[in-house]
This record gives structure tokens, C-alpha cells and sequence, in this order.
């Protein structure tokens, strides 16, 4: 059900962008309009979330160590895996960010000859992740030479880069084989695995198919229906330097791709694509496992009723002196 | 003869009655549950298994009854503190009658080995008692623990 | 009668037993015997303050709710996505990518999908989503959103107390998302309208009331300690010293109240004794702190903090320098994590130095409280006790890491470099059963009553099954550990899955090894077990 309200969603969407442009001729609704909305509910949303996030403090430091704590100076302590210090969390962090250590942790034992015991991985998760979510950014970054004139030397160096293999004109990106593949990995261990069917909602079909749509249609244009890339350069331009033009005989395919991307854009604040903003304020990996080294202030900590110990001793002070513990006002006098 | 024929086809037998087995857990579990490589990720899609396979190749070669009670044991124990009736609990060592049977099926039709296969219904079905007893077994061991608990906690209220 | 026309097929089809794949969005529990807490009684949520106290049970059909139940509780979650970065963070954030699916004990024991930690945390979420956010009013149930219900309550009842919060979870995330966050703040919110269980209510009205979770009055404290003491002369020959509610000493030491009521807790209690005895520590034990496990970081902050508050108010009272603290799991982590928030800054103690080695623990300069495995490792790395390894030779053991030592402190060396010096066989379990991806005991964060006994075995069965293979590969028969609820909930775990097996603290190993001066001759460990020849 969810799956299918995705693929439903996707295929309204594109019937749009089709109509919308193609038939109707909205050009400059598509065109113009659209992008910038687009970009602008993007960085709206991020940023009043980021703030409605960062408005609610943490009011206590927990972060989850996967390592050896720093105690006494011989004991070896686990700076990135449990960091006491700021480069260490930075490091953590970007351990994180960079490579997904934590999905890189999943080990599964084994025992061979039913005796030795033996760790293998079970790392496909953590590939097709890390796959999709590098070439993504490569492919963002590369888009760079679309939008800007001339093009940034680290743009041109991506491409080489990414176009190392050079089969085909024009030169196949590896990148673009990358996704797809790990999409359509990420999209597969969701239907296969029992446990991810179950999990799964439409909003994690849906950018799946979202991405993988707007991947299959730039695929299209680059290697299958050459589209006019000096045209679309000179409208990404505009676009990119707030000099909009509407393009012209551009072809319905990149209205279809640019329509996407936008929704995809505008889709990101709302969704939980956040996480790539979230994931650097998160409180069990951002914080220094220094908890008792330095004080961590609590902005609402808050009164509480205590039991004081004046109180306890005046419900027990009998029992305490006849037991010979020391107590603080004496009942013994008035007794005898 | 049909041991041969059981020991022919064991890994398809085995598989089914295992996979029988991990079908009475909600779906979104019975496919973890096979994935039963890990055994310490997955102890008890692993024991299942690795009992299962055991019981079956005890039954056929020796059927000595304190050896199958032992790997038996190790399943009911699982079984009779999950979600289960005694029945369901105690009785997935039937499923593997149906398995054989199905396997075997133009054996049993062509009627040639009646008296074999009657002795691995016996066989089964005297399995399926000791099933019985295990559960009855276990679930006692859990009663007996719960009522040490509650006796020691009270104990010390009293003291 | 009639010949029945069943086929054996359909005959054997009565036995089966394959449950149909439902949607996780319909709430649906049934509460069956032994796989549930009963309610706290009311007269002690009363004592505590706590809101709508009455006699109800989860088998109840009226759970008997204030009337703006539901108001209550979205309010409250309002409020704390309004105090807590983290559960506003965890509530948007998780792409559901199942990392954490397996790696929940309570799921790998029950095979029970709503015991993955993603899947918990959407119970949870789809409210939140139904409620705060956009994307339900746009893409209704399409969106994984939900109408709060008294079905959801009691769906939410079930799994947020199926869950031990021992963070295995948040290891694997790769966000971090903490389940035992989000349970945390859950029961907090089921705590308001009067919904909580009495393994968590009376040990919490308990300590308020008389310092530990038992309600053990002072005069009954003091004996407990007394009696260990005349045990351990009757081991060791030797009368030590254990001063309770003494002022001006220099240390004031803090363990979970089963240490001197539980068993096998009391055998490391013993430890302790001979140990402070021996490097002739000046210190305290108090009645009135006389509870180091937390129980109210099982439900609430607030109760959190109001038991917690005891510790410093005791230190300050008492006029110690610093505070040493015993073997315990949940404890730990409030003293770790909680404590210095929660009712610091501790700015009348002193930086903890060792009084026997000198050495100042740098690592607890704000908090001013040390771990007795951080100090014990530290006097032997010294050498300042002598210890005779072979006083364990009838051990064979293996060490349990707890969860919140573990994966709150990063406590992981410590207490093995105590065990490899105190014992000649030590043999470690499994390397994704321990350190930091230790298996929970199944018990935790209140969830060890007898009423719970069967969710306990199942929780535990993937640690239980790892200590299992120890002991056929090595011949284990004694697990170490160094927290409460393990000492108090292993025992039985073990000896329903594996059996043969003894559990202890680390410390009771200690107390074996301690060659103490003037001691008579030993025969016989802390539990009066004859030493191997």
C-alpha cells in the first residue's frame, strides 16, 4: 500500500510536470517560478527548523560511548569511539558523517567446523549508503557546471575525476551508475527483508523513487536524448546569477527532471531528509564523554521535592538511636 | 528403504520443518529468524535450527530417546516463554510427519513401506509426548524460579 | 458418524500457528500473565504525589483515566519537545533504515516486531506526527501518522516497559537516536495520567521515604552491615571496621541497597569490607543514602532528581572530601551523566585523590564521585594490595559487561584488568555480546519482578546464550558483573537457560584474592566455597 501510494505520487507528479509544461505551456510557471519557490521553502524550512531544534536545550549530557572512557592515565582510552575532548568529538562526528561509522559496526559471528569462532560483516546497508549518499553529492556538485560561468576548477577537477573510466561520448560518470545501483539496492532490501516491509512507510518509499526518478530522467537526458546543454546552461545561468530566462525548445524531459528536483527540494524541511541537518545536533553523538569532568548545565533544571535528611531523621530518630547510630538532635535526654 | 530415502532427502526435509517452525512467529520475524547464521546475533533462529537438524538426524540414525530429549529441551525451553499455547509450543515437532509425508509422498502412496512409515509416525508422536513433558518442564522451572523470587523479596520485608 | 473428508494437510492445519502479517499502525496488545508489571499501588503513588493514584491493573478493561487524559498527554509532549533537544531531534529525524532492528534483546528473545527499537520509537513518533506535524494533515495515515487512543496508551504501556534502556540500540543508529531517551520521556508521560508499574512506584516511594529501594528503616541498615561484618571475621579472622553516618570522614561510599540485602550482591558487599579494612580506608557508609540504584530514572526526571539528591545532601552533611561509589548498573548512569545537572555543582567536595596511591582522578573533577572499579584498578596497578590469584582457581569466569557502565561511562578495562588480576582463568564471551554492544540481563529500568518472568527469560536469552558458549567451549561456571539488577536477575536467567553457572561482582572476586594482614588461615571464599587444592 504505501509503496504503491509512492510510485502513485511519483507518476501524478510527473503527469504534472508533462501537462504543465508540455501541454499547457507553463513555461514560466515551470521554469522560474517553480525553482526559485523551490529554493526557498528549502532554506525557510531548514533553517526554521534547525531553529525550532536548537531553541530546545539539552538539558543533560548523554552521549552513547562505544569505547574506553578516559579514567586513569595507563588505562589506553578510545578517542574517537568515546572522545573526552573537543578534536575527538569532532572526529566522532565526522566519522559519522563522513564515513557512517555507526552502520559500519553491524558484525555477524559464525563458527566455523561448529568451533572457531569467527566475525564476518554485514555491511550492505552501510555500502549502499555510503554509495548513494557520496555520489549524490558528487553528482550536486557537478551540477555546479550548469550554473555557474566559468565553471569552478574543483567542478572540472569532480568530472575528471568522476568520468575517469572514459567509455562512451559522452564519457560515462561512474557516479550516475552508483546511484542507480544503490537506489535501487536501498529501494530492494526494503521489500525483501520482512522486517523493513514492515517498517517502512510511504515517506520512505517515496524519495527513494523521488531521487531514482530524477536520476533516470538526467540519465536519460545525457546519454540517450541529447538534449541542448548550451541552452539549459544558458537558463541555469540566468537562474543561478537572478537573471531568469524562460528557456526555450528545451524539451519536456528536463521540465520533468527540473519539476522533481524542486519537489524534492521543496519536500526536504518536511520530511526525514532532515537528517542530514539533524545529525550534527544530536545529543548522544555530539557530546564529550566528559560528563564528570565538567559540569553540564541543565537551563530548566527545576525544583523537585526532596526527602531531607532532617525530615528522615525526625521520623527515625528513635530507632536510630537505639541502634546506636549518630544522630543529629538527640531525643535520648527527653526519654530519660 | 526409507531411512535411505530420509537420509537422501534430509536437507530438503529439515529445511521445510525448520522453515514450518519459524512461520508460527509474525512474519516480520520468521524471515530474521532464518537468517540463522549469527549465533549469538540470532540465538533463537539458531537454535532452532541447529536443534532441529540434530533431532532429525537422531531420529534417523539411532532414535535414542535421551539424546533427542536433550536437543529437544533446548527448543521447548525458547518456546515456552514466547507468545505460545502449550500446543503450539510443544507441538511443532508434529509438522515434521507432514514435511516427511509430503516429501515421501510416492512412497506412501505406493503403499510398499506401511510398516516403516508407521513406525515413523510412533516415532514422532512419542517425540511429540516428550515435547509435552519439556514444556511441563520448563514451565515448572519458571513457576519454581518466579516463586523462589517473590519468596526471597519477601523475605527480606519480613527481616 | 461421518468419515471425515479432511485431508492430513487440513488435519495438521489445526496445530499450526501462522500469525498474518498485520499493520504496526492498529494498536493491538493482549496483557497475558508474565509478560507484564502490575500497576503501582495507590497508596504509594499517592505518598509520592504522583497524579491519579487508584487500584487498577493492565488486564482491566477501564484503565479508569482522568477525563482529559488526552489533553494531558499531548500537552506534555508538547512541553517536552520544548525541554528536550533530543526527543524533538529523535521525533524527526530517523529515515527507518532497520540498522537497530536486530539488535534489541527484547525482539532477538520474542521475535515480537513492536520490540525493534525503530518500531517502539514509531509508536511514539506516529503520534507526534498526527499531532505536530504538517505531514499528516497533507498525507493523512500515508504518512505513518496516528490518532492518540486509549488503545495507543495501552499499546505504548506494553512496549515502553519492554524495554530495559540499556542503549544497544543508539550504538548502532546512525544517528544516535537513544531508545532509553525516548522510553524515558514516554513513561513520563504515561506517569501523568497515573499510569506506571509498582516495581518502579514503591522502590522509588521506598528510597524517598528511608534512603533504599527495600524500605529497610536505619536500625535494620546498621544490622545488615553488622552481620556482614561478623560473617567476613568468621571467613577471614578479621574484625573490620564499617562506620555508618560518620562525620568528618574522608570518603563516603554509596552502593545499591541489594549489595547488603541481596544475594549474590552481599558476597561483594564482603569484598568491599575486606578491601576498605585492608588499605585502612577512612570512610562512611550512610542510612539516610543508603541507595545508590536510581529508581526513578526509570519513569521520571523529576524523580530522578529528587531521589538523586540525597548523595550530595549526605556528603555535604556529612563533611566527606569525595564519594566512592559501588557496583551498579543504572545507578552509574545517573551519577555519570545526571547527577553534577541535576543538583551540583558538588563545589563543597574536593577532587578525588586516592588516599592509599596518591592518584587524583581527573576524569571526576566536576562530579567528584569514583567508580570503586576505577579506584580498585588503580591500587593494584600500584600494588598496593596482595592478591592471591589462586584463592579464584576454582573459578572459571567470564564478564558480563553491564549496559550503562558500558555504553553511558565507557567503563570497560577497568574491571577487566581488576578480574585478570585477581583470577588465573578469565575468558571472554563473544566479541558482539560484550563491551559495548553487551547484551542486557533483560531485566533493567524496573522490569525484574516475578510478574515479568517470562518477557525476563526472553529478553535475556541472546546474553544468556553467549555465557551458554563460553561455558561448553571453556567450562565457565562464573559470570562477574558489576551492577545490581544483573546480581539480582542473572541467576534466575542462568539457571533456566544454561545453569551450572554462578553469578557475582567483581568485588567478591576481589574478596577471595585479598590476602589480608593478620588474616587466619584461608580456607574457603567469600561464599565459604572451598578453595581448589
Amino acid at each position: 500500500m504505501n509503496i504503491i501510494f509512492s510510485l502513485l505520487t511519483i507518476a501524478v507528479l510527473i503527469v504534472l510536470a508533462v501537462l504543465g509544461a508540455g501541454t499547457i505551456k507553463l513555461d514560466f510557471l515551470f521554469g522560474i517560478i517553480f525553482p526559485y519557490a523551490a529554493v526557498s521553502v528549502f532554506i525557510v524550512g531548514i533553517i526554521s527548523r534547525v531553529i525550532k531544534w536548537a531553541k530546545s536545550p539539552v538539558p543533560f549530557h548523554i552521549p552513547t560511548v562505544a569505547g574506553q572512557q578516559k579514567s586513569l592515565p595507563w588505562i589506553k582510552s578510545s578517542k574517537l569511539e568515546s572522545p573526552s575532548s573537543t578534536p575527538g568529538v569532532i572526529g566522532r562526528m565526522a566519522l559519522e558523517i563522513l564515513l557512517f561509522r555507526s552502520l559500519f559496526r553491524n558484525t555477524k559471528s559464525g563458527l566455523i567446523d561448529g568451533q572457531k569462532l569467527v566475525y564476518g560483516s554485514s555491511k550492505y546497508l552501510w555500502l549502499g549508503a555510503i554509495l548513494f549518499h557520496w555520489s549524490l553529492l558528487v553528482i550536486f556538485l557537478r551540477h555546479f557546471r550548469l550554473f555557474m560561468q566559468p565553471v569552478p576548477s574543483f567542478v572540472l577537477m569532480l568530472q575528471n575525476i568522476d568520468g575517469f573510466f572514459q567509455i562512451g561520448v559522452p564519457e560515462l560518470y561512474v557516479t550516475d551508475i552508483l546511484i542507480t545501483a544503490a537506489l535501487l539496492y536501498l529501494i530492494y532490501r526494503r521489500l525483501a527483508d520482512a522486517k523493513l516491509r514492515y517498517i517502512s512507510l510511504a515517506s520512505d518509499y517515496f524519495p527513494l523513487f523521488l531521487i531514482l526518478s530524477i536520476a533516470a530522467t538526467g540519465i536519460l537526458m545525457r546519454y540517450f536524448y541529447r538534449i541542448d546543454i548550451l541552452k539549459i546552461k544558458e537558463f541555469a545561468v540566468g537562474l543561478f546569477s537572478f537573471h531568469p530566462s524562460v528557456p526555450q525548445g528545451i524539451g519536456i524531459l528536463f521540465y520533468i527532471h527540473l519539476f522533481l528536483v524542486c519537489v524534492l527540494v521543496s519536500y526536504f524541511p518536511f520530511s526525514k531528509l532532515l537528517h542530514m541537518a539533524g545529525i550534527f545536533l544530536t545529543p548522544t553523538r555530539n557530546l564529550a564523554n566528559n560528563s564528570r569532568m565538567k559540569r553540564h548545565v541543565n537551563p530548566w533544571n527545576r525544583p523537585v521535592r526532596v526527602h531531607t535528611y532532617d525530615e528522615y531523621e525526625d521520623e527515625f530518630r528513635d530507632k536510630m538511636e537505639d541502634s546506636g547510630l549518630p544522630v543529629e538532635k538527640s531525643n535520648s535526654l527527653e526519654r530519660n | 528403504m526409507i531411512k535411505e530415502l530420509l537420509i537422501k532427502n534430509k536437507s530438503k526435509i529439515v529445511d521445510k520443518w525448520i522453515q514450518s517452525i519459524y512461520n508460527s512467529y509474525p512474519p516480520e520475524a520468521s524471515k530474521f529468524l532464518g537468517n540463522r547464521k549469527d549465533r549469538f546475533g540470532n540465538p533463537v533462529g539458531y537454535i532452532i535450527a541447529d536443534s532441529a537438524e540434530k533431532i532429525f538426524d537422531e531420529f534417523v540414525n539411532n532414535n535414542n530417546n535421551e539424546r533427542i530429549k536433550l536437543l529437544l529441551k533446548e527448543i521447548i525451553k525458547i518456546r515456552a516463554v514466547q507468545d505460545f499455547t502449550p500446543s503450539q509450543a510443544a507441538g511443532f515437532i508434529l509438522s515434521l510427519k507432514e514435511v516427511i509425508y509430503k516429501e515421501l509422498e510416492l512412497e506412501v502412496k505406493s503403499g510398499n513401506y506401511f510398516n516403516e512409515f508407521i513406525l515413523i509416525d510412533v516415532g514422532i508422536d512419542n517425540i511429540a509426548l516428550m515435547s509435552f513433558d519439556l514444556f511441563m518442564e520448563a514451565r515448572e522451572k519458571i513457576f519454581q524460579l518466579r516463586t523462589n523470587e517473590i519468596r526471597s523479596r519477601s523475605m527480606k520485608i519480613i527481616d | 458418524m461421518s468419515e471425515s473428508k479432511l485431508k492430513p494437510e487440513e488435519l495438521a492445519g489445526n496445530i499450526k500457528y501462522e500469525p498474518k502479517e498485520k499493520d504496526w499502525l492498529d494498536p493491538s496488545v493482549e496483557f497475558k500473565h508474565g509478560v507484564f508489571n502490575y500497576s503501582g499501588i495507590p497508596k504509594n503513588v499517592e505518598y509520592l504525589q504522583q497524579p491519579n493514584p487508584r487500584k487498577w491493573q493492565p488486564t482491566d478493561k477501564d484503565w479508569q483515566l482522568p477525563e482529559n487524559w488526552k489533553q494531558i498527554i499531548l500537552e506534555g509532549l508538547r512541553d517536552r519537545l520544548h525541554r528536550f533537544r533530543s526527543l524533538q531531534i529523535f521525533m524527526d529525524i530517523c529515515v527507518r533504515c532497520g540498522a537497530c532492528a536486530d539488535k534489541c534483546h527484547f525482539f532477538l528473545g520474542s521475535g515480537d516486531p513492536k520490540n525493534m527499537p525503530v518500531l517502539r520509537a514509531e509508536l511514539l513518533r506516529s503520534v507526534y506526527r498526527n499531532d505536530f506535524t504538517l505531514a499528516s494533515k497533507l498525507f493523512g495515515k500515508f504518512s505513518g501518522s496516528r490518532e492518540l487512543t486509549v488503545d495507543v496508551i495501552k499499546e505504548w504501556f506494553y512496549y515502553f516497559f519492554q524495554c530495559t534502556q540499556c542503549r544497544r540500540c543508539s550504538v548502532f543508529c546512525p544517528y544516535g537516536i537513544d531508545t532509553a531517551e525516548i522510553t524515558l520521556l514516554v513513561r513520563e508521560l504515561l506517569n501523568l495520567i497515573g499510569i506506571n508499574i509498582d516495581w518502579i512506584i514503591t522502590p522509588v516511594a521506598n528510597s524517598f521515604r528511608t534512603g533504599n529501594h527495600l524500605g529497610i528503616q536505619p536500625h535494620g541498615f546498621k544490622d545488615s552491615i553488622d552481620f556482614a561484618v561478623d560473617e567476613l571475621e568468621q571467613i577471614t579472622g578479621i574484625k573490620v571496621d564499617a562506620p555508618i553516618n560518620k562525620k568528618g570522614a574522608e570518603i563516603l561510599f554509596i552502593t545499591p541497597s541489594a549489595d547488603y540485602f541481596g544475594t549474590p550482591h552481599y558476597y561483594t558487599l564482603l569484598g568491599y569490607l575486606a578491601l576498605f579494612h585492608e588499605i585502612g580506608l577512612d570512610y562512611t557508609w550512610s542510612s539516610y543514602a543508603s541507595e545508590g540504584g536510581n529508581f526513578g530514572s526509570f519513569i521520571s526526571h523529576d524523580l530522578m532528581k529528587s531521589l538523586n539528591a540525597k548523595i550530595y545532601a549526605e556528603a555535604k552533611r556529612l563533611g566527606v572530601k569525595w564519594i566512592l561509589g559501588g557496583e551498579c548498573g543504572h545507578m552509574w548512569r545517573v551519577i555519570h551523566q545526571y547527577m553534577d545537572t541535576l543538583n551540583g555543582p558538588a563545589d563543597f567536595l574536593e577532587v578525588p585523590v586516592s588516599p592509599v596511591t596518591g592518584t587524583r582522578f581527573e576524569n571526576t573533577r566536576s562530579t567528584k564521585m569514583v567508580h570503586i572499579c576505577e579506584f580498585t584498578a588503580d591500587l593494584i596497578k600500584n600494588n598496593k594490595i596482595k592478591l592471591d590469584k589462586s584463592r579464584n582457581d576454582h573459578r572459571k569466569i567470564t564478564f558480563h559487561d553491564s549496559c550503562n557502565p558500558a555504553r553511558a561511562l565507557g567503563l570497560i578495562e577497568e574491571p577487566r584488568y581488576i578480574i585478570k588480576n585477581v583470577c588465573n582463568n578469565f575468558f571472554e564471551m563473544p566479541e558482539n555480546t560484550i563491551k559495548e554492544q553487551t547484551f542486557c540481563c533483560g531485566s533493567g529500568s524496573g522490569l525484574g519482578t516475578d510478574e515479568n518472568f517470562e518477557m525476563r527469560m526472553r529478553g535475556g536469552l541472546p546474553r544468556a546464550n553467549a555465557v551458554k558458549f563460553v561455558k561448553e567451549k571453556h567450562g565457565v561456571n562464573f559470570l562477574g558483573c558489576i551492577c545490581a539488577i544483573d546480581k539480582a536477575t542473572l541467576p534466575p536467567l542462568i539457571d533456566y537457560w544454561v545453569g551450572g553457572v554462578d553469578v557475582g561482582g567483581v568485588h567478591e572476586l576481589v574478596g577471595n584474592a585479598l590476602i589480608m594482614n593478620g588474616e587466619k588461615e584461608r580456607t574457603t571464599d567469600l561464599r565459604g566455597e572451598p578453595f581448589s587444592e
